[in-house]
């Protein structure tokens, strides 16, 4: 359609624009202003269509207020402004200009008619949507309702089938303890009749085992004072038996927070428990005697030591003697019954409370006595021990007689830890049987002190070894008829790194018995051989300097003994005749010819053997000749008289005898323990041909040795 | 307790929706009148309150249409709300005959009444579901049937975060629906903001105050805090502007001056 200006389509529009910039600013439309223009375009034409029909009809203006209504003009102020509008420029725009009066009377009527109409549509029309949409709002929210109620019922139906369906125990009751209502596990626990656990009250189900705090934890929760308790309770069954069950309480409170019923969920814990106390029963028991074992004495021992001032205890540790025998012999199915009946007989001595009896393992048992008075009552346990072995054990139809060794340790409790009082224990018991056995001893610090001591170097040995901790000193061997240094004894010194340096007596004993004797003697003849040619190498002119290296008698039956000695003499370079080698009397006592064959050979190659502390067992005078040795060492015993003056002739005596008999048959004599002038020259008078004592030096270094060497070849 | 995944909302029509409210400030009757006694507490404070939804209104309107100019057919609108007049679908599907929609939206009551308006639209669905957890969204069976997520889709977030806290972090949960859409995408976003208001912040802090108290907090942003949820997207011109001023089919100086408060923005992804 065209619109010219100034005519009738170009005023409607005009009236179109003046009536949505009126509009516009009250609707929440999304419209832009133009495109409302043009939703209103229409109805302005319908407007003035009906302003100048030929039968008037303001039927149809309801229409256009119900359109503004779905042109989302919904505002009132948004129909003030269309009747404010209409009413002012209808008649103005769309109206006939040119008309006669009345006509244009008549059309003002039909604008005043038209707006009536508009306001009734629209407010109908308003009506309508505002019923329609609180309608649609409310289905809306009765439809999510609905929707959530649904999920509500299935979620309770899975509620239920968890509760219903649950294998843990599940129980409401109200906060006066009245049970409400109980699950089937529940029931099933309590094994099975509805009637005995619903309707009942809580408080009733108190048991002896009831930890002190289960009912106050009860009684905080019903009064709101705390949501939740867990504890570990039992419960007696209707039947009498025992329900053992892990049990939570939880507060269940309204909306408002207020405590309104409480929830139980109980495990049944009795099988578990069962298995728990039958598991620790045989982690805490001996199998085969049904004792309690070492973990069980050990948790026992460590309570008793812990108790409190004023008490002791008293332990004895018991071993058989010569169990590994019958064991060996007899089988040990029968060792097994036997130590059953020991198990058994032991049992029957320590029945007083605070006394217990226990299997360490092996053969080896311990009995426990706490209390006041274990002075006396360990005595008397030891006592009635040694008197259940006496009468014998038939084992296989065999008397077997069963003796052991009891150490006991007896004292106030918190002074010494438990593994302390054991190995006490276990070292008097060591001292009871190297005593012979059959007999109790009762522990002694001093005796543990060096025994553990003893253990402590024991155990240090090898890797004392490996460490470089031992060192050698040299003692001179002077030469009695013109005090010349004629060689040297290597002695082999432990620079322990807590007890210091300790001498060949603290441990070449126990390297014998570990032995270690046998790497440790190498060592040492290794060292004194290459010190012994260091020597050599820087005195040529002086001769030859010798040295001697104490063999032990585990050394002489190695059987690398001669070609060891051969391999270190030549890597040093040392001549074997350099060398002495000496060897105790007593390690010689009764040696027969396989023993003595490495001497011989030895002795062949050139090596000197010297007798060790000669004089000090029981000499078989005559089998000195059958010996490969060519030196007797003297003990000092037979020099430490003569130190006093005038000395002892008796002793003058059998020194000048031996050192007589030793040259008949081409032996040199050497003595020990040189400490005065007067001594040396009473044993150069005797005859002696070498000596070595603190007169001369004490045992250094190997470097005091070659200044005194030096001194010796100059002076 | 928190309250178990599966466990059932509760629905209580006698707390105020932030969803119905927006309809009463949109002169809808979706709304109930504890809705309309909130909305017009707030209003007492910020009387040109429903101007601002307006002119949210007219911006989506714009932006729908510029995605469809631009080629994208598929609308992920998060945080719809109630449908009133001028609905993303509506407007979608009359500029592209065969747009899909989704429609967002926690309030058990909005999706009701949304599905209520979509039964028998094929090309429009309504999820239940949180922008605070995107997968939920992301995996809905709706999106499945509706969204190619090969492709790009307008993602729309008119007006919804300024109701989420900084402590449900809103900038992962928008950077995850962006690293779950096709490059290409484009992100709608308006949001709150002290900025614009033509008021003291003393007043519009009384509106906020409502939100507040309907536990449902409106969290004023600035403008840079805004434009963080832009990471990972290209302004589209003319950038981040108060709603009038983005792409404006009238002149803006016509408009009301509370339309100019907060801010709107389109992002294309990278």
């Amino acid at each position: 359609m065209t619109a010219e200006p100034g005519g009738p389509e170009d005023r409607l529009r005009r009236f179109a624009t003046i009536w949505s910039r009126a509009v516009y600013p009250v609707t929440s439309t999304s419209l832009t202003r133009p495109e409302l223009e043009e939703r209103l375009l229409p109805l302005a034409r319908q407007l003035s269509e009906a302003l100048r029909a030929r039968t008037f009809d303001p039927g149809t203006a309801k229409g256009i207020g119900a359109a503004l209504i779905e042109a989302h003009c919904t505002d009132p102020e948004s129909l003030s402004r269309t009747l404010d509008c209409v009413d002012a420029y209808l008649v103005l725009y769309c109206g006939d200009p040119d008309a006669p009066a009345d006509v244009q009377e008549a059309q003002r009527t039909r604008s005043s008619r038209l707006q009536h109409a508009m306001a009734a549509g629209f407010a109908q029309e308003l009506r309508e949507r505002t019923l329609a949409e609180q309608e649609a709002i409310s289905q809306a929210a009765l439809t999510a309702q609905s929707e959530v109620a649904q999920a509500l019922h299935s979620s309770e139906a899975r509620f239920r089938a968890v509760f219903e369906g649950a294998a843990i125990g599940i129980g409401i009751a109200d906060l006066d303890g009245n049970v409400l209502q109980v699950n089937g596990a529940l029931l099933r626990m309590f094994g099975g009749s509805e009637n005995l656990v619903r309707g009942r009250n809580v408080a009733e189900w108190t048991h002896p085992d009831d930890a002190p705090q289960v009912w106050r934890l009860y009684d905080e929760l019903v009064r709101g004072e705390r949501d939740h308790y867990h504890v570990e309770k039992a419960f007696y069954r209707p039947d009498g038996t025992v329900l053992w069950t892990n049990l939570t309480v939880s507060l269940l409170r309204d909306a408002d927070g207020r405590p309104q019923y409480q929830l139980a969920l109980m495990e049944d814990t009795t099988e578990r428990r069962l298995l728990n106390l039958r598991l620790r029963y045989e982690a805490t028991h001996d199998a085969l005697t049904g004792l309690p074992n070492r973990t069980l004495f050990f948790e026992r021992l460590e309570k008793a030591l812990a108790a409190g001032e004023g008490q002791r205890f008293g332990l004895c540790y018991l071993d058989l003697d010569g169990f590994k025998t019958i064991n060996d012999s007899l089988g040990h199915a029968a060792g097994d019954r036997l130590l059953v009946e020991v198990a058994d007989r032991l049992q029957s001595c320590a029945t007083a409370p605070g006394e217990m009896v226990a299997r360490l393992g092996g053969d080896e048992f311990v009995a426990l006595t706490t209390g006041s008075d274990t002075e006396r009552g360990v005595d008397e346990l030891a006592g009635r021990i040694m008197n259940a072995l006496v009468t014998p054990i038939s084992v296989d139809g065999r008397e077997l007689t069963v003796r052991g060794s009891i150490g006991i340790v007896e004292g106030p409790v918190g002074e010494r830890g438990s593994a302390e009082v054991l190995r006490s224990a276990d070292i008097t018991m060591y001292r009871a049987k190297s005593a012979g056995g059959n007999r109790f001893e009762l522990a002694d610090p001093e005796a543990d002190a060096r025994t553990i001591t003893r253990h402590g170097l024991t155990t240090a040995l090898p890797m004392a070894l490996n460490r470089g901790e031992f060192f050698i000193e040299y003692q001179p061997l002077v030469h009695l008829g013109d005090g010349t240094v004629h060689g040297a004894e290597a002695l082999v010194r432990w620079l322990h790194p807590q007890h210091g340096v300790l001498g060949p007596d603290r441990f070449i004993p126990l390297a014998e018995r570990t032995g270690l004797i046998v790497p440790l003697g190498r060592w040492v003849l290794e060292e004194a051989v290459r010190q012994a040619r260091a020597w050599q190498e820087k005195q040529a002119r002086t001769g030859p300097l010798r040295i001697n290296v104490n063999l032990s008698p585990c050394q002489l039956t190695h059987p690398g003994l001669v070609s060891d000695t051969v391999d270190i003499l030549e890597q040093a370079g040392l001549e074997p005749d350099a060398l002495c080698l000496e060897v105790t009397e007593s390690a010689l006592i009764g040696a027969d010819d396989d023993l003595l064959k490495p001497l011989r050979r030895l002795a062949e190659m050139g090596v000197d053997i010297a007798l060790d502390d000669f004089g000090t067992g029981y000499s078989n005078l005559a089998n000195l000749r059958r010996l490969p040795v060519r030196i007797l060492k003297l003990d000092r015993s037979f020099t430490q008289s003569m130190q006093q003056y005038p000395a002892d002739p008796v002793d003058l005596k059998i020194v000048e005898g031996i050192v007589s008999l030793a040259h008949s048959l081409d032996l040199a004599v050497t003595v020990e323990g040189v400490e005065t002038g007067a001594q040396a020259e009473q044993l150069r008078i005797l005859g002696c041909d070498t000596a070595q004592g603190w007169y001369y030096a004490r045992p250094g270094p190997p470097e005091r040795l070659h200044d005194l060497a030096l001194v010796d070849a100059t002076g | 307790m928190e309250r178990p995944a599966w466990a059932p909302r509760s629905i209580d029509i006698s707390v105020p929706s932030v969803s119905r409210m927006y309809d009463f400030y949109l002169g809808g009757s979706h709304n109930f009148e504890v809705d309309r006694q909130a909305a017009r507490k707030a209003m007492e404070f910020m009387p040109g309150l429903p101007k601002i939804m307006q002119a949210n209104r007219a911006f989506m309107r714009r932006a729908v249409r510029f995605a469809v100019q631009e080629g994208v057919t598929q609308f992920l609108d998060v945080g719809s709300g109630i449908p009133t007049f001028g609905n993303v679908h509506e407007v979608a599907q009359r500029a592209h005959r065969g747009a899909h929609v989704v429609y967002v939206d926690h309030d058990p009551v909005a999706v009701a009444h949304s599905q209520a308006v979509l039964q028998g639209n094929e090309a429009a669905d309504v999820v239940a579901a949180d922008l605070r957890k995107p997968q939920e969204i992301l995996a809905s069976p709706q999106v499945e049937r509706l969204i190619d997520l090969n492709r790009p889709v307008a993602l729309l977030l008119v007006a919804i975060l300024h109701f989420v806290e900084d402590t449900d972090d809103p900038y992962s949960a928008v950077a995850e629906l962006r690293d779950a859409l096709a490059p290409g995408s484009l992100l709608v976003l308006t949001h709150a903001s002290y900025e614009g208001i033509p008021l003291p912040q003393e007043r519009s802090e009384g509106a906020v105050d409502v939100y507040k108290n309907i536990r449902n907090p409106l969290i004023m942003r600035s403008r840079d805090e805004i434009a963080r949820f832009f990471e990972g997207y290209d302004m589209v011109e003319p950038g981040l502007v108060p709603m009038p001023n983005w792409r404006p089919d009238t002149a803006p100086e016509d408009e009301d001056p509370y339309s100019f408060s907060g801010f709107a923005g389109v992002g294309r992804s990278a």
